[in-house]
């Protein structure tokens, strides 16, 4: 068996407001393996991108602790934390947030700039095939277009581990098979451990793993014994 | 009763965002301030200058003569337009005050022998008028009693024409022809140093041989008559009696003082507050057209319930109102207790007998309606915006903004700026007019202080050049009447005088194209060394043989130059008119003047050689000696200390200034502060998602502040030298404002006043970038991602 990239053992999660407690994660136990490619299904509030957002370092656990590898993610500080996502993480979101005042390249260099052993722009921009488009600015781009822009900023700095929160859920669905395929790509060439939140069942074909979460834990999990190409999949 | 659910809206905005309300609040309420400080004290002074006047019978017509008959006072109370006449005798002091070595000069002006002057009356603070016929009895002015505590019974020795005499208080006065009291050769009145008294007639009369006659008069106009006419007429009957050319209130010393500071106050009523307006209404603009931004959806919504556009546009003016509103509640307030405070400070500077403060409530109404507008002003675009907007387009999200790249900067090019700078510029260019505005804003700031710390840098030059260039003399002796030349070896031989020289001053009216000015024309020995003439350039002048040099401002006046022939009225030598070539112009910071040689002005008004006065070097050890020796001179009719003089000048023009720059250094404060806060601000608004993105990837919280303080500084930066050009030109403006014909300052800006300006501002801009810091490190990484733009 693969190495374990990510190790979650026991985790909740309690938000405390003046009046109201929501309990958003109940102790949940995963591991994740070097170059798998994992989705995270399950109704909204149900925990799933909270646990994602503690597993890419932007949130922390109530209780329970998470490892990166040896890394401790429960007892970072911040400016660990910070450390921790620029050189090893990479996020994929919903709604892009790509910097609109930069081009797609300039999106791409601005996690070049800063990481230990990045790939050139150019060339993370070419995997998620948008060599040509290089030089629009966000607003001069389609929605796939965009998300793809941000999957390139993503995995140019050649991150261990790709966190995705919903990447197709603003997409319709050729654009998004597009995008899938992007990701499936880089996992399969690269190496890169992927998470993947999705509301959308139909993706989980893709995936090695599949995780259910209900009400703030794991409800079921199980393995694709053969997974589709992002081509195959429709919804 | 409960509030519309709108006007919650209104009060739950303003809460959330109060830093930012308060912030642009207080911009404006410093205008509302200088509004109201302004144009409150102009009133306040306005209103008691002309009250006073009015009720003391303040003179409209002055005159002075040699010696004339009290008859003649018939006749000119029958000149066309007159209603009364003041005939009286005035005549210089000095002063000798127990436990005051340094001499004091006075003025001594004779009591009717009814006892009441029909014109310039007295205001009797306490005690009682001097009796007819008890010659030792004076009424003293309030401020010289108050400089040494002195109460009527109190007594001080004089010399008065030749006699030294012990002199008693009776009575404290005020007079409306003493509002500004200055003594002989002083800039700034001294009130230990000067002091006007009155006398009986009788006395007077004595002491300067004048039974029956009078050399000075002031007169009573009726309402409507013309003051031409009568200075006219009042020439003619006071000629044979050496008569010096009659004057309107205009050119009477106390009242022109009066008038410059209330002219100054009036062009600071019209020039500051407009900065101030125009700057908060760029910051309503800027903070509610991000609100419109950001409430785009809810807008959307009432109008899709059913609001109408009006009521919308209502809604957020009433907004822009209430922050309006909240200035001028602030700024009034400050500016009404300021004002009273100014002219409480004008009151210890001017002598009024009482003060009559004029807060009107229509000053408030203007005020109002004036920040009010500048608010709405500033906001009517984003209001616009948002009313125009179809509900269905407003629900949905903007459309995204287009950059373009700075300076063609190509993808893929090896590249000078990181990424993160390359965002800061991009957004700059992006909004060219709101960085502009900003680089102004904050550049108004920087001019605000340039005008306030200015003064002083120009003070210290004007103090240079007149005590240390031109005024070189420790002191300056007036004789009462001219003298011989020969007077030197006397005043030679005064105790401790190391040095002697004597000059000659004449009094005249010029005239040419159509203008006349009377000045005095002083005549300077070839090799004077304790007077300077100086040059535009402030260079010494070598005194011509012949010919008249005019100071800058009198020779524009006189529209005179070089050679122009420049028509001389010798008023004290029976009127005698010559024409006399002017040879030079040259500087000069205090009244009009004009000087030619003196054998040159002798040989023009004759009948020989003769001195008013003289200038004397004094070795500082033995000034006790001389103070002592000159109190008992009788032939001294002034004497004009000048060491004393210029430490009065510096330390009643540093109080002032002092006073000045903190109000104005606190001002400023404020607008940088306001501007480069509310800018940050809006920009963290609008920018939050990316920088969040930012952190998301990776980037420290050092670096992403870096994106908006890059901006800031570089906006902080670009607004010295603009601020530095507009300080210049206000300052310069107001260099224009001060100018009199008693008074001028040099215009001058020290290198270290920019500086001192530009570390302020820049402390300021540093001061809001911390704040800004803060939150860009409690950005909520993930709430700012889960939501759409």
């Amino acid at each position: 068996m693969a190495d374990a990239v990510f190790i979650a053992d026991d985790v909740t999660k309690v938000y405390q407001t003046e009046s109201v407690t929501v309990r958003a994660l109940r102790g949940v136990d995963m591991t994740l393996y070097q170059g798998e490619m994992a989705v995270l299904l399950g109704p909204s509030g149900s925990g799933k991108s909270t646990l994602l957002n503690i597993l890419g370092g932007l949130d922390t656990a109530t209780s329970g602790s998470v490892l990166f590898r040896d890394l401790e993610l429960t007892r970072c500080s911040e400016r660990e934390l910070t450390r921790y996502r620029r050189d090893h993480v990479g996020f994929v979101f919903q709604f892009y947030n790509l910097i609109p005042s930069l081009s797609a390249w300039e999106n791409v260099a601005l996690v070049t700039e800063i990481a230990r052993h990045p790939m050139d722009p150019g060339e993370a921009l070419e995997m998620v095939g948008l060599k040509d488009r290089q030089r629009h600015f966000p607003a001069e781009l389609s929605g796939g277009e965009q998300q793809r822009v941000a999957i390139a900023r993503a995995i140019a700095k050649r991150p261990e581990v790709l966190l995705c929160d919903e990447p197709t859920g603003a997409l319709d669905s050729a654009t998004g098979v597009k995008v899938l395929d992007a990701l499936q790509r880089i996992n399969g060439e690269l190496g890169t451990t992927t998470a993947i939140i999705t509301h959308n069942a139909a993706i989980q074909e893709m995936a090695h793993r599949v995780f259910t979460f209900h009400d703030g834990r794991i409800a079921s999990q199980h393995v694709n014994e053969r997974r589709l190409a992002a081509s195959e999949v429709v919804w | 009763m409960s509030l519309a659910m709108l006007d919650r809206k209104v009060v739950r905005d303003l809460t959330r965002l109060w830093a930012q309300v308060l912030a642009i609040a207080l911009v404006m309420a410093c205008g509302v301030m200088t509004i109201v400080l302004a144009v409150g004290a102009y009133r306040s002074l306005d209103e008691t200058r002309h009250t006073y006047y009015d009720r003391y019978r303040f003179g409209h017509v002055f005159a002075t003569a040699n010696r004339a008959p009290l008859s003649l006072g018939r006749e000119i109370s029958r000149i066309d337009g007159v209603a009364s006449v003041g005939l009286r005798i005035v005549e210089p002091a000095v002063l000798d005050i127990p436990g005051m070595a340094v001499p004091a000069s006075g003025i001594a002006i004779s009591l009717p022998v009814t006892g009441e002057p029909p014109v310039n009356a007295l205001y009797l603070r306490s005690g009682r008028l001097p009796r007819p016929d008890a010659p030792r009895e004076i009424a003293v002015d309030e401020r010289f009693a108050k400089a040494h505590g002195f109460h009527p019974g109190d007594s001080f020795a004089a010399v008065l024409g030749g006699h030294k005499l012990t002199l008693t208080i009776t009575a404290i006065v005020l007079s409306p022809e003493y509002v500004y009291a200055i003594g002989p050769g002083d800039m700034v009145p001294d009130d230990r140093r000067f002091a006007v008294f009155w006398m009986p007639r009788k006395a007077m009369e004595g002491l300067f041989d004048m039974t029956g006659a009078f050399n000075d008069l002031s007169l009573i106009l009726l309402r409507g008559a013309s003051e031409r006419r009568v200075v006219d007429a009042v020439d003619h009957l006071l000629e044979p009696y050496g008569g010096r050319g009659a004057y309107g209130r205009s050119e009477q010393i106390s009242n022109a003082f009066l008038s410059s500071e209330l002219t100054q106050l009036n062009a600071m009523a019209r020039v500051i507050p407009p900065v101030f307006l125009f700057v908060s209404a760029f910051l309503v603009n800027m903070i509610l057209s991000r609100l419109v931004a950001l409430e785009r959806e809810q807008i959307g919504l009432l109008k899709a319930c059913g609001y109408s556009a009006a009521a919308i546009a209502w809604h957020y003016a009433k907004l822009v109102i209430a922050i309006a509103l909240i200035g001028l509640a602030i700024g009034g307030s400050v500016g009404n207790w300021l004002g009273h405070g100014l002219t409480r400070l004008y009151a210890d500077y001017f002598s009024f007998p009482f003060l009559i403060f004029r807060q009107s409530i229509d000053l408030y109404v203007m005020a109002a309606a004036v920040s009010v507008a500048s608010a709405i002003a500033g906001a009517a675009k984003a209001i616009w915006t948002a009313v125009r907007l179809p509900p269905a387009v407003a629900m949905r999200p903007p459309a995204p903004a287009r950059y373009r790249t700075v300076l063609g900067g190509r993808s893929g090019v090896p590249r000078l700026m990181s990424q993160l700078t390359t965002m800061a510029l991009r957004q700059m260019v992006h909004r060219p007019l709101r960085t502009a505005l900003t680089t102004l804003g904050v550049s108004f700031s920087v001019a605000l202080l340039v005008t306030a710390m200015f003064s002083s840098d120009s003070i210290d030059v004007m103090i240079d050049t007149i005590f240390f260039r031109a005024e070189r003399a420790d002191a300056r002796l007036t004789f009462g009447q001219e003298v011989a030349p020969e007077v030197i070896h006397d005043v030679a031989r005064l105790p401790g005088v190391m040095r002697a020289e004597t000059f000659r001053s004449v009094p005249v009216i010029l005239r040419n194209a159509g203008t006349e000015k009377r000045v005095a024309i002083t005549g300077i020995a070839p090799g004077t060394r304790l007077s300077q003439v100086l040059d535009l350039d402030g260079n010494p002048v070598a005194m011509p043989e012949n010919g008249l040099l005019l100071t800058d401002r009198l020779a524009r006046q006189l529209q005179a130059r070089p050679g122009t022939l420049v028509s001389v009225e010798l008023i004290a030598q029976g009127r005698r008119v010559v024409d006399v070539p002017v040879t030079a112009i040259v500087e000069s910071y205090v009244g009009l003047s004009a000087h030619m040689d003196l054998a040159a002005l002798d040989r023009l008004a004759g009948p020989g050689p003769r001195v008013s006065g003289a200038w004397i070097d004094v070795d500082a050890s033995r000034l006790e000696a001389l103070y002592d020796k000159v109190k008992a001179l009788p032939a001294l009719g002034a004497i004009a200390l000048q060491n004393v003089s210029r430490d009065k000048f510096r330390q009643s023009i540093g109080e002032n200034i002092l006073t000045m720059m903190t109000v104005y250094i606190a001002i400023a404060v404020i607008v940088a502060f306001g501007v480069v806060y509310n800018s940050a601000r809006i920009q963290l608004s609008e920018r939050a998602r990316e920088l969040a993105s930012l952190r998301v990837l990776g980037f420290t919280r050092a670096e992403v502040s870096h994106v908006l303080l890059t901006e800031m500084a570089i906006v902080a930066l670009a607004a010295q030298p603009l601020g530095w050009l507009i300080g210049y030109a206000f300052s310069l403006s107001v260099i224009k404002g001060f100018a009199s014909d008693l008074f001028r300052v040099p215009f001058v800006i020290y290198p270290s006043t920019y500086a001192i300006a530009s570390l302020v501002v820049l402390a300021a801009a540093g001061v809001s970038a911390l704040i800004v810091r803060r939150r860009v490190n409690r950005l909520d990484m993930i709430r700012v991602l889960k939501t759409r733009e």
